[in-house]
């Protein structure tokens, strides 16, 4: 469904990225790993278009992604949650989540100039959406709080929920699961295994060793911006190019 | 009763129909802020609206409604042309790229002297604006922008305040959604400027200048940022000051730079801020702004 060919990223003097290539195939939880700096936000920032690449291509669905603004390519199917989490402090819960369906909502200037039929009915169903999306990761009844007061668990939820009203194809996940407790990451390992029985892709980032090969079906592992390995958790566990990038050599 | 009403008019007509005339300036400015903007072309749109009706009732003989159409139009056309560059800017170099914007009109007025009279400006405008216009002007904005933020599109202009980069990753097409703030803040200062021109019978490059931003400024965000309440009840406040306090209007930008100061230290919401009032008469704070569908008779917070 995504494919990186030969994608290379310089900022400057500064190579983040040479020679990467993989593909997340549709349906999968394929999971993007590797030491602090690596180059795996870079990654998600590529695809989502926040910044081009030096080289490569980049396909979704066989489509290329680059040159395309950010907007566009949500509007392809890719979402994204942030690794700093990035949702709208002073909105509820609600609003954050219907923000993510702004494209869907495709009632015209007459329709929200007048408050007619059309424009009402289709705030109603957004709202109605939000709470099911709400209530998918674990946030239901309370939509109507404010997303600051949330705890830090929660509102990674709630970007979940939000990416999830884009309604799209694939799932980037930026470290879905960074500084939670154990009891935290096992629910949102559920909510992801939910969610993925629903027919999405989802392509996550993360550290947690257990997380990723619980959750994962294929693993990408990246360091220093290049791939030095690619295959199911087993063989990742044990390739040794994958221990020597994270435990070091014995010398 | 009614003679009391009318010695009142005769005496305040002027007063009442500025307080209508900087409640639509510090409307338009309210709605770039409202996507987190600073952009401070306003006055300059202003100037360009007035010149451009008063010119063409004056010179072209046109209708009054037809001056005031073009009035609208010309300023919200110069907003597209210019926005375009200038709002890949953000914070402090958009006001810095808006103000000198502004210079540019101020001087291209001033030295227009055919056209507009340069450096003496416009006098014997004919005094076409009834009251009614004013307050119809207001009601009309007030219902588009009112609409307006309970729409996708003030959900969208909320968000990009909050996180551009987040909002364009929800599909939102950020600069598509800026210039639609600056350009309609640009149409609703014009209208201010079409209306004002015709009330006061004359209009001077200087009066749409700097010191006229920082003042539509001062009265949006003393009044409060958070609603449509607070941007006309800043402007009512501002402009009946200066009669109050005979010292005011000698030190009227200093003293609206005081109490822009004064208001990002301890009231960042302005005046009319619903949240701290509520909190300080006990009942819970919420807010945020409710969808229509969050209940069929929520009373809209702002």
């Amino acid at each position: 469904m995504l494919a990186l060919d030969k994608v290379s990223k310089r900022f400057g003097g500064l190579l983040v990225l040479e020679d990467v290539s993989f593909a997340v195939p549709k349906g999968c939880v394929f999971g993007l790993i590797g030491p602090n700096g690596a180059g795996k936000t870079t990654v998600f920032n590529l695809v989502t278009g926040l910044i081009a690449p030096t080289g490569g291509a980049i396909t979704f669905g066989g489509v290329s992604l680059i040159g395309k603004k950010p907007h566009r390519i949500t509007r392809l199917g890719i979402a994204r949650t942030f690794q700093n989490i990035r949702v709208f402090k002073e909105m509820t819960l609600r609003e954050n989540v219907v923000v993510g369906m702004h494209t869907h909502l495709d009632y015209g200037v007459p329709q929200w100039l007048f408050s007619l039929p059309g424009y009402r009915g289709a705030e109603r169903r957004a709202a109605e959406r939000a709470e099911e999306l709400l209530s998918w990761v674990g946030l239901g009844g309370r939509a109507s709080d404010v997303a600051d007061n949330l705890s830090y668990g929660g509102q990674r939820r709630l970007e979940l929920a939000r990416a999830l009203a884009t309604e799209p194809s694939m799932l980037l996940l930026d470290e879905p699961v960074a500084g939670m407790n154990s009891g935290e990451k096992d629910e949102l390992m559920a909510v992801i295994g939910r969610i993925v029985s629903r027919g999405y892709t989802v392509f996550l980032i993360e550290h947690d060793m257990g997380f990723v090969m619980g959750l994962c079906e294929r693993i990408a592992v990246i360091n220093f911006g290049r791939v030095i390995a690619e295959g199911p958790p087993e063989a990742i566990r044990s390739d040794p190019a994958v221990i020597e990038a994270y435990l070091g050599r014995e010398e | 009763m009614s003679n009391w009403l009318d010695t009142f008019w005769a005496i305040y007509s002027n007063l009442v129909l500025t307080i209508g005339i900087n409640a639509l300036l510090a409307l338009s400015i309210w709605l770039t802020l409202s996507c987190g903007l600073l952009a401070m072309a306003n006055a300059a749109f202003m100037g360009l609206g007035a010149y451009t009706a008063s010119l063409l009732t004056m010179d072209a003989g046109a209708p009054f409604p037809v001056a005031v159409l073009a009035g609208v139009a010309l300023p919200t056309v110069v907003a597209l042309i210019v926005g375009l560059p200038t709002l890949r800017l953000s914070g402090v170099y958009l006001a810095m790229a808006t103000l000198g914007f502004g210079e540019v009109v101020r001087i291209a007025l001033l030295n227009a002297d055919s056209l507009t009279g340069g450096a003496l400006g416009l006098s014997g405008i004919p005094q076409l604006t009834q009251w009614w216009h004013v307050v119809l002007a207001i009601l009309v904005v007030l219902l588009v922008l009112r609409q307006l933020r309970r729409s996708r599109i003030g959900r969208a202009l909320e968000a990009i305040k909050e996180d551009q980069v987040a909002a364009s990753l929800m599909g939102v097409d950020v600069m598509a959604h800026k210039m639609l703030a600056f350009a309609l803040g640009a149409a609703i200062a014009g209208l201010a400027g079409a209306l004002s021109a015709h009330l006061s019978s004359y209009i001077g490059p200087g009066e749409f200048g700097f010191d006229r931003g920082v003042d539509i400024l001062t009265m949006t965000i003393f009044g409060g940022i958070g609603g449509l309440t607070g941007p006309v009840l800043g402007a009512a406040v501002i402009t009946v000051l200066p009669e109050l306090l005979r010292s005011f209007r000698d030190y009227r930008t200093m003293i609206n730079g005081a109490i822009l100061v004064l208001v990002v230290l301890f009231l960042p919401k302005g005046l009319w801020d619903p949240a701290r009032m509520r909190s300080w008469f006990g009942r819970r704070p919420s807010y945020a702004p409710t969808i229509v569908a969050d209940s069929p008779s929520a009373p809209e917070p702002r």
